[in-house]
């Protein structure tokens, strides 16, 4: 991948397939780091697949029998000298089931990729997954930039759906500016 | 700055317009978005296809979608069209550039862009 933004989305895309309800994005970055974080409450895995899935030949995919999507990301966080972690309740086990995957990133290293357009990545989810609700919020140093689809959705009401250009466009715009201030 | 007070202004104003869009939406436009579809460049083309048929005013007779992995990965961005009556169209190795050029052609006017189309990809 190009940029770390569209590993967010791969991975995402992981929770909405799991039947998940609810997905949190989490970026908490300092001038070195950048921690990466989803987690979803969808089906979670059982203990002996969680321990083969960053294994390229495992995939829950019936297309092919080759699934990089975490593989990849894990082989980014590590060759910046960072890690990739995976907890995970399977839904046969745990009521509170759901899987976390944490990404951690030294953000000096040669090899670190940059995050890219998270901005778009986080439209692109609002814009798929009318049956989900993300919460995104990326964290830098004592600044932060928020947005819930919760949220979003008291304020529009059943009428109006999420992927409505309109909305798209204003969640472009509100984390366009939410971005300038984070950077400042 | 931006406030999510201005939502309620988008609800406000498309009272009524939404019971119009819904349900006579007959075309369809599908793109995939599994690691290999991301990878080879589909976000930008989902994209690219939710602003040009926004600019279009088509909104309510086209809908941009997002599916798995369609399973000819190394066709990534693999986009399929689905329109009432007609054959299911697939187009491969698809750019913004392309998506605006289909939207333009085969989405308006209904000339499919063989060229761009799995049938006549030489790979």
């Amino acid at each position: 991948m190009k940029e770390l933004s569209l590993n967010i989305l791969d991975i995402a895309q992981n929770s909405i397939r799991a039947r998940a309800t609810n997905v949190d994005i989490i970026l908490k970055e300092d001038a070195e780091t950048l921690t990466i974080t989803v987690s979803d409450n969808g089906c979670g895995m059982k203990a002996d697949f969680l321990k083969r899935v960053t294994d390229p030949f495992s995939t829950t995919r019936t297309t092919r029998k080759v699934g990089l999507g975490l593989p990849f990301f894990k082989m980014e966080a590590e060759m910046t000298g960072g890690s990739l972690d995976i907890t995970s309740k399977s839904e046969e086990e745990h009521e509170d089931h759901g899987t976390v995957v944490t990404a951690r990133f030294f953000k000096n290293h040669i090899d670190y990729i940059p995050l890219g357009n998270i901005i778009d990545t986080v439209c692109t989810l609002i814009h798929g997954a009318e049956e989900v609700d993300f919460l995104f919020l990326h964290e830098y140093g004592e600044r932060s930039v928020m947005l819930s689809t919760r949220e979003m959705r008291e304020m529009l009401g059943d009428e109006v759906p999420l992927s409505s250009p309109e909305v798209l466009a204003w969640a472009r715009e509100y984390l366009t500016e939410g971005y300038a201030e984070l950077y400042r | 700055m931006k406030s999510l007070a201005e939502l309620s202004a988008i609800r406000e104003k498309m009272k009524g317009k939404i019971a119009l869009r819904e349900g006579s939406s007959d075309t369809r436009i599908v793109v995939g978005m599994a690691t290999c579809g991301i990878a080879a460049g589909a976000r930008p083309v989902l994209n690219a296809f939710v602003e040009e048929i926004n600019n279009a005013g088509l909104v309510g007779d086209v809908t941009v979608t997002q599916t798995g992995c369609i399973g000819i990965c190394q066709y990534e961005p693999v986009v399929e069209i689905y329109a009432p009556g007609k054959e299911k169209v697939t187009y491969v190795k698809m750019t913004p550039e392309k998506a605006r050029e289909v939207v333009e052609k085969h989405i308006k006017n209904g000339v499919v862009i063989s060229e761009y189309t799995i049938g006549n990809s030489k790979l």
